[in-house]
């Protein structure tokens, strides 16, 4: 479960993140849409404790990802936007160094990073080096170590950005057995994305969210496309309107 | 500790699938051949000189090896590290951070200390590993000659604090930037500035004076390339040390404030 409440992240006087507040529950999937530049990067690097918001808290299970940051960083696996790979090494012993850092226990290394192999389609690729692999594969290097201490909460930005057809149906495949009793969000662009796999979706626009409702709640009928426009430009409608309003307001006092 | 262990055993490792340490390895001790086959040429000659000239024994027995091929040596290779150093740590933290594995290690369940621990044990061991190399030298002495082992031993104590000590200026400027160079040219002047820093302080016994010759670099190097270990002086490296990688935990964990 991960609760974000009343988010607000200024890069001196640039606001890219204003007042978020949005809640995704375990055992769910939460697509996290929103236009380039919209703050999606900057919401998730709260969310994992990379950096601080100016303003609100982030609860893991919980667990204040600022006052509690090592508990709480515990319980997260994180795909960065780029694939956090250090180029020199191998992917085998690139993943045994995470899972060192993650605090896997030392017999449960070999089956950990096995599975993640496994469920990564990764096998084959396990003596190749890290910066000589294409980068739908980087990508997958980059979700097995997100995987391997088997967190209970996973955050995923872009997860199948740069992957071919192929891979994307096989890593959304993989995204939807994973999530299980998980904690699951992943940020995106693509909208057909989010109706296959997320049970929930936020929708941010300018650093604002406009949008959080499950899908199966959304009217029958609508396309998330309509929808997603819809409030997007209703964001900045809402400015046009009210300068309508005005208008309005003026013309009745004339008359 | 063990989180360090475990990122001090990947960028150990991780030096050697780069040819960096393997260049800078081998310049290392190129150099430090050069020198000790330069000086032990010359000390072959003065020697022979100075038996050419009927000098009484007592003036001989002062050629001495520590004094004449040992101790110019080492001050020399202290020199190469002041170039090789930056080359080696500049990578440590700015690499990092350009590729996005900063990323994976802030957001990992470790304290920034540790990430800094990790990363200054595994630079210092390569600086211990390339100046256990270069043992070979005082070896060769012991094997032809009768030089005093104590000493050489402080002088070579004495090159790897200093080594060490440079290694942490050197992980402190990488962690301010993540531009490789930048790193490795601001730690360059930082190295080199302390080496200089007691010039202007030759003439005056102020204060002023007696603080800088107390940070100079070469003058608490030089007492221990003598052979004498002074608490003074490996206070004073442990203090650089202790300094620089206080300042380079400020600087990382600068990026949860910022």
């Amino acid at each position: 479960m991960i609760e974000v409440k009343n988010l607000t992240k200024a890069y001196g006087n640039f606001v890219a993140v204003k007042d978020v507040s949005f809640k995704a529950e375990s055992g769910s999937i939460l697509g996290f849409l929103g236009p380039n530049g919209a703050g999606k990067t900057t919401t998730m690097r709260i969310i994992t404790g990379y950096m601080p918001a100016t303003a609100g808290t982030v609860l893991i299970d919980g667990l204040d990802i600022f006052s509690q940051s090592l508990e709480a960083r515990r319980k997260i696996g994180y795909l960065p936007e780029n694939p956090p790979l250090y180029p020199d090494m191998r992917v085998e012993a690139y993943l045994r160094f995470v899972a060192k850092l993650r605090d896997v226990p030392r017999a449960k290394i070999d089956s950990a990073l096995e599975h993640v192999l496994e469920v990564c389609g990764l096998t084959d690729m396990a003596h190749r080096i890290c910066g000589q692999l294409s980068k739908g594969y980087r990508q997958r290097v980059g979700l097995a170590q997100a995987l391997i201490h088997d967190p209970p909460v996973l955050v995923l930005d872009e997860p199948t950005i740069g992957l071919d057809p192929r891979q994307i149906h096989e890593i959304r495949g993989l995204i939807h057995h994973l999530s299980g009793n998980r904690t699951v969000v992943l940020s995106t662009h693509i909208l057909p994305e989010v109706s296959q796999i997320c049970d929930k979706v936020v929708i941010i626009a300018d650093g604002r969210v406009v949008l959080e409702e499950y899908l199966k709640q959304l009217p029958a009928g609508t396309s998330l496309e309509d929808i997603f426009l819809n409030a997007i430009t209703k964001e900045r409608h809402d400015d046009g309107a009210t300068a309508e309003e005005t208008l309005e307001e003026v013309g009745a006092g004339h008359t | 500790m063990k989180n360090s262990l475990t990122i001090a055993g990947k960028e150990l490792a991780g030096y050697f699938l780069q040819p960096v340490a393997y260049v800078v390895m081998t310049v290392f001790l190129l150099l430090g051949g050069f020198f000790f086959f330069a000086l032990l040429r010359y000390f072959e000659m003065t020697l022979a000189y100075s038996a050419a000239m009927q000098q009484n024994p007592e003036v001989l027995n002062q050629i001495n090896l520590n004094q004449r091929v040992i101790e110019p040596m080492l001050h020399n290779l202290a020199i190469v590290l002041v170039i090789l150093v930056p080359a080696i740590t500049m990578r440590t933290f700015a690499e990092e951070k350009r590729t996005g594995t900063y990323e994976l290690l802030l957001t990992a369940p470790i304290r920034t200390g540790e990430i800094v621990a990790g990363k200054f044990i595994a630079a210092a061991s390569f600086m211990l590993i390339m100046i256990g190399l270069a043992g070979i030298f005082p070896l060769i002495l012991v094997a032809f000659g009768n030089p005093e082992v104590g000493v050489m031993f402080a002088g070579y104590l004495g090159l790897a604090f200093l080594a060490i000590s440079f290694v942490s200026i050197g992980l402190f400027t990488s962690s301010l930037t993540e531009n490789q160079i930048i790193a490795a040219i601001s730690c360059f002047g930082l190295l080199l500035l302390l080496f200089v820093i007691s010039w202007p302080a030759q003439a005056g016994g102020s204060a002023y004076a007696d603080l800088l010759r107390y940070l100079s670099l070469p003058d608490h190097f030089s007492q221990m390339v003598t052979g004498i270990i002074d608490t003074r002086d490996v206070v004073y490296f442990l203090s650089v040390i202790f300094v620089a990688l206080f300042l380079t935990q400020r600087s990382v964990e600068s990026a949860r404030w910022r």
